[in-house]
């Protein structure tokens, strides 16, 4: 991994030089769902481009999957870097409705009245 | 991915993915996933692009370490394996983003469901009846995995017709599991297979003690 404010000289490395190999790390994954925003705080200039191209391309609201696919990254290294620019509060996420909230009724009839109006 | 040529300069847009980039409105304050999976060929990605408001995008997924162990399709050398993802987006209310996961259901690529099926509402299953054991592995590993799921048949021109009894008992399905037939080309159908599921897990949860 190149420190802060040193930039490599290749045009590109293997995706996990970019995390420093932290993907599948002990934190847990942002969840391929999970909406993500640039707060719009000023990012510091030794950011590298990695992290500056994602936090540029979430000027509106994105799924870290689709961030991913857009910026043709594979979801795991995204994951990574969209967590450590959500700690330096560089990105703002909305988090998912997850498993813990699988039994809400009011989430689910959303769902259906929202897939109902589709038709 | 197989691109990995692009540089690393931040208005570099080289290496992305062509499709136009259609931002979540910012009313929107979640999201919420449901699983398409089924076999290669079943109709997964032609389903999640009718229903789809963005252009069907494709990403990939990560097994686990101890999954790529047991897949023996994978050199004991690699760690990690990865399996290709479409997905599509529905906004419901305004509020809300349904995403939708493709999720392939060979035996080999089932370790890949773990993460994915982590906090999924549910999953629609879908089969052709032309070679429905290819569905097997999939409603199993939804069936190990506890992922509420519905069956919808999406019919094939040359489809045979098969009596619902029949195709219960062929995918050995219980009572209560929804199992509609679909066309995935058509809007319609495939948002009816839809709110078949959701309206199956609605039950469940009312039903749930």
């Amino acid at each position: 991994m190149t420190g802060p404010g040193e930039e490599r000289t290749t045009a590109a490395v293997r995706p996990y030089v970019i995390t420093g190999g932290r993907a599948g790390s002990s934190r847990e994954a942002l969840p391929l769902e999970t909406l993500v925003m640039a707060s719009g705080s000023t990012l510091p200039p030794t950011l590298q481009p990695e992290y500056r191209r994602i936090a540029h391309f979430c000027r509106g609201l994105l799924s870290v999957a689709e961030v991913a696919a857009h910026l043709g990254q594979p979801p795991a290294v995204v994951q990574v870097l969209l967590a450590d620019l959500i700690d330096w509060g560089h990105v703002v996420a909305r988090p998912p409705i997850r498993a813990a909230e699988r039994a809400d009724l009011d989430l689910l009839r959303k769902v259906l009245n929202g897939l109902e109006s589709k038709l | 991915m197989a691109d990995t040529d692009d540089t690393t300069e931040p208005g570099d847009m080289d290496g992305m993915d062509d499709s136009p980039v259609m931002y979540v409105q910012p009313s929107v304050s979640g999201a919420a996933k449901i699983l398409v999976v089924g076999p290669m060929g079943v109709g997964k990605t032609t389903l999640i692009g009718t229903v789809s408001e963005i252009t069907p995008l494709s990403t990939e997924a990560t097994m686990s370490r101890a999954g790529a162990r047991l897949d023996t399709v994978v050199s004991p050398s690699k760690t990690t394996t990865t399996v290709a993802l479409d997905f599509g987006r529905i906004t419901l209310g305004g509020e809300l983003v349904l995403y939708l996961f493709g999720t392939p259901g060979q035996q080999r690529f089932l370790p890949a469901w773990k993460d994915l099926a982590r906090g999924a509402l549910g999953a629609l299953a879908l089969v052709d009846t032309r070679d429905l054991e290819a569905s097997f592995d999939a409603i199993g590993h939804l069936e190990d995995l506890d992922v509420p799921f519905s069956v919808a048949v999406n019919s094939f021109p040359d489809s045979a017709l098969h009596n619902e009894e029949d195709l219960r008992s062929a995918l050995d399905l219980l009572p209560h599991t929804p199992l509609v037939i679909c066309d995935a080309r058509e809007h319609k159908s495939s948002v009816q297979a839809l709110i078949s599921l959701v309206s199956h897990l609605i039950e469940t949860v009312a039903e749930a003690p």
